[in-house]
Order: C-alpha cells, then structure tokens, then sequence
C-alpha cells in the first residue's frame, strides 16, 4: 500500500488573531458603517446635483495625503506585532510609535481640511452631502483618536520584557481595531471623494 | 530590522499606495470613459484593497476557514450593494 507524504506538519494552524471578542466588536461596527456607506450612495442617487456640485468643494489632496497615512499606520502596526513574536520588543513599540505619530497626522490633516470647508462657509447644515460628510468622517475621527489610545497603550507595553502567547494575543487584538479603522477610511475616501465625480 | 521591512507585509502596503494612486486618478476625471464605470472600477479597487487589509494586515489569511467565509461575503455583499445602487442611478 501506497501511504502520501503526510505534509501537515509544516503548515500551520489556524489562528484567530486576538481575542474573539474584538472580532465581534469589529463585526458589528462593520455591519453599522455597511448601513452607512449604502444610505450615503442612495441619497446621492436622490440628489446627485448637489451631491457632485458639493464634492468638488473638497480637497482631494487632502484626502490623499490621509489615506496614505492610514495605509503606512496600518503598514508599521502590523509589522509591530511581526516584530514582538520575534521578540524585537525595540522594534516593535517603535513601530507602535510611529503607527501612533501618523494617526496624529490624520488628525492635524482633518483639522486643516475642515478649517478650510468652514471659511468656505460649508458646515454641518450646508445641505445633505456636507450634513454626511462632517457626520461620517466625524464618526470615523472618533475611531481614530481611541485607536491612538490603543496604540499608545500597545507602544508602553510592548516595551517590557518577554512577549508570550497572551501578550501577542493582546498586541493582535488592539492592532486589528487599528486596521478596522484604515479599512473604514479606505471606503470613506473613495465615496465621498472620489465615486461620481466628473 | 531589514526582515520587517522587506517583508510581505511591506510588498502588501506598496500594493495599496499604487491602488490608491490609481483610484485617486480615476476620480480626477482621468480618461474618456463615462462616470459610473469609472465610479464603479473606483469601489471594484476600494474593495480589493478592503481584501488586502482584511486578509493581510489583520491576518484572516492565517484564520480559520468561517472567517475567511465571513470576509469574502462581506465584501462580495456591501460591494455589490454600491456598484447596483451606482449603476441604478444610471
């Protein structure tokens, strides 16, 4: 009899990252922006005038510039967690630091960004594209500023020691919330920026 | 250090810089095509970027089989949502 090459051994298991009630966390932030993101494209359908006459009111630069920034946060977190299983705990709450100093970024952009739309004279009451825009990117910014809190958290604590199982499961599951925000943007970015523009 | 940085992680994140810079362009108007296919091919990439964050940054490529099942119909759902409501709007 004839016995194939048992190959599991090099492969391996399954691995939920961080804790399972992150995940749930996750899923059920996903699922209200998922309502958001529909709602936002079937009111623009109803007043798809106003919609792309106000959307070239912003800067698409601006836009840019932050969603770069979140791709290289999400870029640094994820190699921080690479980094503590290899248990380069300098490495990593380095690369927590800088994750952290490119949200502050985010941040510094958005405050120059809205500045600019309230000179202009667009605020919360301008009309429905300007009402979804100050709501939605303000919900997003909302996320941001805790996901910094965590990544502080994760800089500090990434710094002592030995990371074990539980102490990467803990880096995995502040780093996924982080990652939920830049996948937030991603979508944010692309709807009110960039769909239907002509 | 060097292994971080030439790390997949990293090809992934340069991957995503490039799909930025195309989405952007496509929404600067660039090209002759009408704006729904072009508002369409913009959410098309958003979302395979959403996928390369979603299987790579946050690791479900490495998770069991019912969360890669989770993913994939989320994006599939939420994506083809936005591209029938584009093209109804049509």
């Amino acid at each position: 009899m004839i016995v194939a090459p048992v190959r599991a051994s090099t492969r391996r298991l399954p691995h939920i990252p961080g804790e399972l009630g992150i995940w749930v966390f996750i899923a059920g932030d996903l699922v209200l922006f998922s309502l958001l993101f529909v709602l936002f494209l079937q009111y623009r359908a109803g007043q798809e005038a106003l919609f792309v006459e106000s959307q070239r009111h912003l800067n698409q630069a601006l836009g840019l510039v932050n969603t770069l920034l979140m791709l290289s946060s999400s870029w640094l977190v994820a190699s921080a967690v690479q980094a503590a299983r290899r248990q380069q705990s300098q490495i990593s709450s380095r690369c927590f630091a800088l994750g952290f100093a490119c949200g502050a970024g985010f941040i510094v952009v958005k405050y120059f960004e809205y500045s600019e739309k309230i000179r202009a004279g667009f605020t919360l009451n301008s009309n429905d594209f300007f009402m979804y825009y100050y709501v939605y990117t303000g919900m997003h910014l909302i996320h941001v500023v805790i996901g910094m809190g965590v990544l502080a958290t994760l800089m500090v604590y990434s710094r002592s020691s030995r990371f074990t199982a539980e102490k990467i499961q803990h880096l995995e599951s502040g780093a996924s919330f982080w990652h939920l925000v830049d996948l937030l943007w991603i979508v944010l970015f692309a709807l009110l920026y960039l769909v239907g523009r002509s | 250090m060097s292994s971080l940085i030439w790390s997949r992680t990293t090809v992934i994140w340069l991957l995503l810089v490039v799909a930025t810079g195309l989405s952007w362009g496509m929404g600067q108007g660039v090209g002759a095509f009408d704006v729904q296919i072009v508002s369409v091919a913009i959410i098309i990439v958003t979302f395979v970027k959403v996928r390369f964050v979603i299987f790579e940054f946050m690791e479900i490529r490495g998770a069991p089989t019912w969360m890669h099942r989770v993913g994939n119909g989320w994006i599939m759902l939420i994506s083809g949502l936005l591209i029938t409501r584009v093209l109804i709007a049509a």
